[in-house]
C-alpha cells in the first residue's frame, strides 16, 4: 500500500497550504446555508402551535449542541491519531478544536437557558441535556487547563491526548448516567420536539442550519489550524519562504 | 563486537537541539564516559538510552536490536542510577535496597546486608534515608546496583558527594562489573580510575547554533 | 537469572506502599478526617433534624467521599515521580500498567476502603437507618474503586504540569459524575428500603471498565509525565 498520502498529511507545510486552499470551500457554503436557514427559520417557518415564536431558538440551539459533542469526538480522534502515529499535525488539529468546542458548548447552554425562560419560567432547570452539556463544558475546560499547564508543546500534546481519549470513552457513560438520573427525578424536559413529524418548512431550515454550522466549524478549524501551525513552526525555514 | 550502539541521535527541547547527530559504539568490558559542560545534554543522553525520552531521530541498538521504551528484554538488562538516588526518605537503606532490587530479581535480606556492607553502608543500613547525608544515600543506591544483574549500567554523576574512599569504591565496583563482561555509560566530570583500555570518552560540546 | 513473576512484583509494590503508609500515617488519616468533618458541616449548616438530613444523606455522603478521595490523590504519584521511584518502575522491565495498578489498588486500600468502613458512623450521624448500611457499604466499595482508578489517570496526567491541586480536581470530577449519580441513587434506595441491584450493577460496570482501561491510560500518562 502506498502511504505517501499519509506522510503528506503529517507534513506541516503541506497541511498549511492545503488548509488555506480549502477554507473558502467551507466558509462560503456555510455563510450561504446559515443565511438561507435563518430566513427560512425566522421568517418562513410557521410559529409552533404550543411554543409560539419561542421555538425558533432551536435553529441556533440544536446545531450548537450537536457541534459541541461532535467537536469533542473530532478532537479525540485527532488526538488519538497524534498519539498513535506520533503525528504533530494531528495534535495541532486537536489543539485547534478545543476552543471552538468549548464556545459552542457555551452557546448551546445560553440558548438553552433563553429557551427555558418562556417554557419553564426560569432560566435554569436541571434538564438532562443541559446538564450533560454543562459537564461537557467542564471536560473542555479540563482539557484546555491541562494543555495550558504544561510548558513543553510535545508533552502537552500527548498528555491532553490521553485525557481526550479518556473523556471520549466517558462521554457516553456520562450522558447515559445523566439521562438515567433524570428519568428517576422526573425533571421537566420541554427541549424535545417530540411530535411525530415536524412540518417540512420547520424541519428544512433546521437541517440546513446543522449543515451550515458544521461547515462553519470546518472553516474555523482550518483557519485556527493554520495559526496553530504557524505558532508551532515559527522557527522553521519553510515559514520564512512561505511568508515572503 | 559492539553491544551498545547509538546512531545519529537527535533530541530537541522545543526547537533547541540538545543532542545533535550523536553516535557511539560500546563493547563488553568498556565504560563510556560522557563529559561536557552543564546543559550539554549528559543526563538527556542517559535518559534517551533508557528509553525514558524518545529521540526525534536516530536509533539505539542493544546487541544489534533497536531498543524502545517498552522493550522489557532490554530494560531488564539495564540499570539506571539517576543523579538523585531513587530512594524513599521514610524507608531505611536496607528496605530501599530490598524493594528496589525486588522489582527486578529475587533477593534475600542476607543478600541485601552483604551488598550494603560491600559499599560501606552497613553501619547506617537501618536508619531512615531521610537522616542520611547525600554521600551516604549514594552508597545505599550503589548497594542496589551491586545486587542487580543488569549488564548495562547507566550512571549519572556516580561519584558526586562521595569522599575519596567512596569514589575508589565506585571505581572498584565499576571495574569489577566491566571485568565480568558488563558495560557502563557514566556521565561525570571527575576522572574515573579504571584500568587501561576500559574507558571510552565522549565529549558533548553543548551550546549549538 | 530468576526474574520475579508479574504478580509477585505487583505484591511487592503493594507491600512497599503499605510499609510507607505506616511510616507516615497522617497522609492516610487526613482524607478520612476530612470526610468526617465535611459531613459534620451539614447538620451544622442545614439542620439537626435527622428526618431532613436523611433526605440529603446520599448526596452528602457521596460528594464528601468524592472530595476526600480527590484530596488523597495528590500523593498517589507525585512523590514517587519526584524521588525517582516511578522512573525506576519504567526501566524495571516490568509492565508499567501492572505496577501502577498495584499502586492504585494500595491507594484504594488506604482511602476507599476506610472511607467505606466509616460510612456507618457518618451515615448514622445523618440519620441513615441501620438496615440501609449493608447496601450503602456495597455501593461505596464499588464506587470508591472507580474513584481511585479515575483519579489515577488524573494524577498521572497532572505529573507533567508543575501544579496539580485544582487542575487535578477539574480533570477528575467531571469524569466521576456517573459514579456520583449511580452511588447516590443506590444509597437513596437503600435508605428507602428498596432493592438497589440496578444502580449496583451500573456501579459494578463502571468499576470493571475502570479496572480494564484506567491503568492503561495512567501508564501512558505517567510515561509522558516523566519525560
Amino acid at each position: 500500500m502506498d502511504w505517501t498520502w499519509f506522510h503528506k498529511f503529517g507534513s506541516p507545510p503541506h497541511v498549511y497550504r492545503l488548509a488555506g486552499l480549502l477554507t473558502p470551500w467551507f466558509a462560503w457554503p456555510a455563510a450561504l446555508l446559515i443565511l438561507g436557514a435563518l430566513y427560512g427559520g425566522l421568517v418562513l417557518a410557521p410559529p409552533d402551535y404550543q411554543q409560539g415564536d419561542g421555538f425558533r431558538i432551536i435553529y441556533v440551539h440544536a446545531p450548537s449542541a450537536w457541534l459541541a459533542v461532535m467537536i469533542y469526538a473530532v478532537m479525540a480522534t485527532a488526538a488519538g491519531v497524534g498519539l498513535i502515529w506520533r503525528m504533530k499535525v494531528a495534535h495541532a488539529v486537536a489543539a485547534s478544536c478545543a476552543g471552538v468546542g468549548a464556545w459552542f458548548t457555551v452557546v448551546s447552554l445560553l440558548t438553552g437557558m433563553l429557551w427555558g425562560k418562556p417554557m419553564w419560567g426560569t432560566y435554569w432547570v436541571w434538564d438532562p441535556r443541559l446538564t450533560a452539556q454543562l459537564i461537557l463544558f467542564f471536560l473542555y475546560l479540563g482539557y484546555m487547563g491541562l494543555r495550558a499547564s504544561i510548558d513543553d508543546t510535545s508533552r502537552a500534546d500527548r498528555a491532553s491526548a490521553v485525557l481526550a481519549l479518556v473523556g471520549v470513552v466517558n462521554l457516553p457513560i456520562i450522558r447515559y448516567s445523566v439521562e438515567w438520573w433524570n428519568s428517576i427525578h422526573q425533571a421537566p424536559s420541554v427541549m424535545k420536539m417530540d411530535r411525530p413529524s415536524m412540518p417540512f418548512d420547520m424541519l428544512a431550515p433546521l437541517l440546513a442550519m446543522l449543515l451550515g454550522f458544521t461547515l462553519y466549524f470546518g472553516a474555523v478549524l482550518l483557519i485556527r489550524l493554520r495559526a496553530e501551525i504557524l505558532r508551532r513552526e515559527r522557527n522553521a525555514s519553510w515559514i520564512r519562504e512561505e511568508l515572503t | 563486537m559492539s553491544e551498545l550502539t547509538a546512531e545519529n541521535i537527535w533530541f530537541y527541547r522545543g526547537d533547541y537541539p540538545v543532542l545533535k547527530a550523536l553516535s557511539f559504539a560500546l563493547s563488553a568490558g568498556e565504560c563510556l564516559q560522557i563529559r561536557g559542560p552543564n546543559g550539554a545534554g549528559k543526563t538527556t543522553l542517559l535518559r534517551v538510552l533508557t528509553g525514558l525520552l524518545q529521540a526525534e531521530e536516530g536509533v539505539v541498538r542493544w546487541q544489534g536490536q533497536a531498543t524502545g521504551a517498552r522493550d522489557s528484554g532490554f530494560l531488564a538488562s539495564l540499570a539506571y542510577l539517576p543523579h538523585q538516588p531513587p530512594l524513599k526518605a521514610e524507608l531505611t537503606g536496607a528496605e530501599n535496597v530490598h524493594f528496589a532490587v525486588g522489582l527486578r530479581r529475587r533477593c534475600t535480606p542476607q543478600d541485601v546486608r552483604a551488598a550494603l556492607r560491600r559499599v560501606g553502608a552497613g553501619a547506617f543500613a537501618d536508619r531512615p534515608v531521610r537522616s542520611l547525608s547525600a554521600g551516604q544515600r549514594r552508597r545505599v543506591a550503589f548497594a542496589a546496583l551491586h545486587l542487580d544483574t543488569a549488564r548495562l549500567w547507566l550512571l549519572d554523576e556516580p561519584t558526586t558527594n562521595l569522599d575519596a574512599e567512596g569514589q575508589s569504591m565506585v571505581c572498584e565496583l565499576l571495574e569489577q562489573h566491566l571485568a565480568g563482561g558488563g558495560l557502563a555509560v557514566a556521565a561525570t566530570h571527575q576522572p574515573l580510575a579504571l584500568s587501561a583500555g576500559r574507558l571510552v570518552a565522549l565529549e558533548l560540546s553543548g551550546v549549538g547554533e | 537469572m530468576s526474574a520475579p513473576g508479574v504478580f509477585r512484583v505487583a505484591a511487592w509494590v503493594v507491600q512497599r506502599d503499605l510499609r510507607l503508609a505506616t511510616r507516615r500515617p497522617s497522609q492516610v488519616l487526613q482524607p478520612l478526617a476530612f470526610f468526617a468533618v465535611v459531613t459534620l458541616l451539614f447538620p451544622l449548616g442545614y439542620t439537626p433534624e435527622l428526618a431532613k438530613l436523611r433526605a440529603i444523606a446520599p448526596g452528602v455522603l457521596w460528594v464528601a467521599a468524592l472530595l476526600a478521595s480527590m484530596l488523597a490523590l495528590e500523593s498517589l504519584f507525585r512523590e514517587d515521580a519526584e524521588d525517582g521511584t516511578l522512573e525506576q518502575f519504567v526501566v524495571s522491565g516490568q509492565p508499567l500498567t501492572l505496577l501502577l495498578f498495584a499502586k492504585t489498588a494500595t491507594h484504594w486500600l488506604m482511602t476507599g476502603l476506610p472511607l467505606t468502613l466509616m460510612a456507618p458512623l457518618v451515615g448514622g450521624a445523618l440519620g441513615v437507618p441501620f438496615a440501609a448500611l449493608g447496601g450503602i457499604l456495597s455501593a461505596l466499595v464499588l464506587g470508591t474503586i472507580s474513584l481511585s482508578l479515575i483519579g489515577a489517570v488524573g494524577a498521572g496526567l497532572t505529573l507533567a504540569s508543575r501544579r496539580g491541586g485544582v487542575l487535578l480536581s477539574l480533570l477528575t470530577l467531571p469524569l466521576a459524575v456517573p459514579v456520583l449519580i449511580f452511588g447516590a441513587r443506590a444509597t437513596e434506595l437503600a435508605i428507602a428500603g428498596d432493592s438497589l441491584t440496578g444502580p449496583l450493577y451500573l456501579l459494578g460496570a463502571v468499576a470493571v471498565l475502570g479496572v480494564t482501561l484506567a491503568p492503561l491510560a495512567a501508564a501512558a500518562a505517567v510515561r509522558i509525565g516523566l519525560e
